[in-house]
């Protein structure tokens, strides 16, 4: 037997590399036309975004920027999001939860409620709300006798981009909540939790890294929002315009260098999101799976 | 503190009946266990004392009070689960400290408290780690720790070991003995596996199709089943079929078992264990004529298959040790002797 896996050994340690992987060629060839394909749509767009924001110097840019309507416009986005963010944390905290922890007739029904802002086109998600709230809608009319403005008007953009982003949270934290099972909240209830208790000490800490991720994606196209909240703003700038609105503005104008300053902002953002969402994946990752050789651990 | 269960039932809302009029009781101090197949209702039995599922029926008594609607924060259990349920975000010591801090301890009441339990349960030094950076035995010594910690007046296990492999189990089983002792806490733990059943417990409940069949001790169950249930599911079995023939005597073979309550005609069933064979290369008396179809080495002893003309071959334990032993070979003709038995009517 030691004869035979001392053989195998010697047998095996010789080169093998060629005959196990690709030829050489087709290697760089797969490799090149990913890259290629990588740089030609996601870094010549992003670069050039920054080119063009700064072609008319940095004077320019910031003055573009600083511009009142521009100012409006990144206060309103940041206003939406900070309204829209938190309300859907809660939503998605309080779904996700019931949808994973208990059972109960009509969770296909909740679970496909939750998908539909998925489903359906932005642009149908901001006319809903057109047909419910405009001066034409189901309840213009009470709303007009109150002199309560929705549509046209920063509730509606704070409107339409809940409806966008609800699903994201939740979509996050159901299989996140489904996999770790109801076996730690009936253990920490044995021990004399209460709900709240359970729900703070135990439950949402152990998805945390998922909560988080959820959140960062919520926030992101929260921001970014541009179909759904078009139809319900009415482009009255400086009132309510968000940030991708106002860059539609400054483009049909004409005034690139502008459009691409406030649009660098967005991308910006948006290379702040794909950090965060990085590290965020990471922490997750190494929740999931954390036992290492390096940690050592005694049978 | 006591246990007294009467008449609990439990039905699932698939229609499942998990626990069928159950009644038993368990005194203070005692280790019992609830042995039987899986699907026999066990867990659903522990569940209901601990306050995680509520009974359709019956009553449930800790201490002699009526605790059958009590939440489970208020019952004061505590409760292992079968694959630990840790809380994976705490370290060990957090993990441990989790029902004082709950039940309102003072900080120096917890410390002092998960120090003791670190040192009950040989995890010192280790109060640090996360559940996922230890193994398995520590894990559920961890949850054992963790349930002990509010001093619970009984502690219940689900299947402990289950998920352990076969050395860290057997160190586990030894180790709860010996935790038993010291902190005297009324231990119930439900299992499967009836060797770890008849190595701890005192008393063993087998249960099967949500009833109880037997209870008793380790060696009664054994010795002396009560149901056909019982004689095939703890230890290895043979069984013939015979008929009784003669008031109280059922016969096959040269064997007459006597069997008490059956009346003449009706068709036994006769159980015999491994052990209570004995085969001969020379004919004594009362033995049956056969053949050594299969022989199996089982550490100290051997097993022998012995075609004897019934429908399966008979089942043998011989000691290893035993000088003639090595005489039984495979194709061998052999004498088999029944030493002990028990029949059931069919």
């Amino acid at each position: 037997m030691g004869a035979a896996i001392g053989h195998l050994t010697r047998g095996t340690s010789g080169p093998r590399t060629g005959q196990l992987t690709e030829p050489r060629w087709v290697r760089f060839l797969l490799i090149g036309v990913t890259l290629g394909f990588l740089a030609l749509f996601l870094f010549v767009p992003l670069a050039a975004v920054f080119t063009e924001a700064l072609r008319k110097g940095w004077g320019y840019y910031f003055e573009s920027i600083r511009e009142p309507n521009a100012l409006a416009s990144i206060r309103l986005t940041l206003l939406a999001a900070g309204i829209a963010v938190p309300l859907n944390l809660v939503f998605g905290v309080a779904a996700s939860w019931c949808i994973a922890k208990f059972q109960f007739w009509g969770k296909n029904i909740l679970l496909t409620l939750i998908d539909l802002p998925f489903a359906v086109s932005p642009v149908i998600s901001g006319l809903i709300y057109i047909l419910l709230f405009g001066a034409q809608g189901v309840f213009g009319g009470w709303l007009q006798a109150h002199d309560i403005k929705i549509v046209f008007a920063v509730p509606g953009i704070v409107l339409a981009t809940i409806f966008v982003t609800f699903p994201f949270v939740a979509r996050e934290l159901i299989p996140v909540m489904q996999s770790t099972g109801t076996d730690q909240e009936e253990a920490a209830l044995v021990l004399g939790a209460n709900g709240w208790q359970t729900f703070f000490k135990v439950t949402l800490p152990s998805v945390k890294w998922g909560l988080l991720y959820g959140v960062i994606l919520c926030n992101a196209r929260a921001m970014g929002e541009f179909g759904a909240v078009s139809v319900v703003s009415g482009h009255i700038r400086g009132l309510t315009n968000t940030m991708p609105l106002h860059v539609e503005i400054l483009y049909n104008e004409y005034n690139f260098a502008a459009a691409f300053a406030v649009a660098s902002l967005l991308a910006f953002l948006a290379l702040i999101t794909l950090a965060a969402k990085t590290y965020v994946e990471y922490q997750f990752q190494k929740q999931a799976e954390p036992i290492s050789a390096s940690e050592g651990y005694v049978a | 503190m006591s246990i007294e269960i009467k008449h609990l039932s439990k039905t699932f809302a698939n229609g499942f009946r998990a626990v069928d009029n159950v009644s038993f009781k368990m005194e203070t101090g005692s280790l019992v266990a609830i042995l039987g197949p899986s699907g026999s209702g066990k867990s659903t039995l522990l569940r209901m004392i601990a306050g995680l599922e509520i009974p359709d029926a019956g009553d449930i008594l800790l201490t002699g009070r009526e605790a059958t609607l009590l939440s489970a924060r208020d019952r004061n259990v505590g409760f292992v689960f079968q694959h630990y349920a840790l809380f994976k975000h705490m370290t060990v010591w957090d993990n441990i400290a989790f029902g004082l801090r709950m039940r309102k301890a003072s900080k120096e009441e917890t410390r002092s408290r998960v120090n003791e339990l670190l040192k009950l349960v040989q995890l010192n030094g280790l109060e640090k780690r996360y559940p996922t950076q230890l193994s398995g035995g520590q894990r559920q010594r961890v949850a054992v720790a963790r349930a002990l910690a509010p001093h619970p007046q009984v502690l219940l296990l689900d299947e402990p070991f289950g998920a352990l492999d076969a050395k860290v189990r057997e160190e586990l089983q030894e180790w709860i003995t010996e935790l038993h002792e010291q902190s005297q806490v009324t231990t119930l733990f439900v299992t499967h596996d009836q060797h770890e059943a008849m190595a701890i417990a005192s008393d063993i409940l087998v249960m099967n199709h949500g009833k109880i069949e037997q209870e008793g001790t380790p060696l009664e169950i054994f010795d002396r089943p009560a149901t056909e249930f019982v004689a095939q599911f703890v230890g290895e079995t043979n069984f013939v079929d015979a008929v009784v023939t003669e008031p109280e005597l059922a016969i096959w073979g040269p064997f007459k078992y006597s069997v008490v309550g059956h009346p003449v005609g009706q068709k036994v069933r006769i159980y015999f264990r491994p052990n209570d064979v004995y085969v001969t290369s020379r004919e004594e008396s009362l033995q049956v004529k056969g053949k050594i179809i299969k022989t199996r080495f089982q550490g100290p002893v051997i097993e022998l298959a012995i075609e004897v003309g019934a429908e399966k071959p008979v089942i043998a334990h011989v000691p290893k040790g035993l000088t003639f032993a090595s005489g039984f070979v495979e194709g061998r003709d052999v004498y088999v002797g029944i030493t002990g038995f028990h029949g059931f009517g069919l």
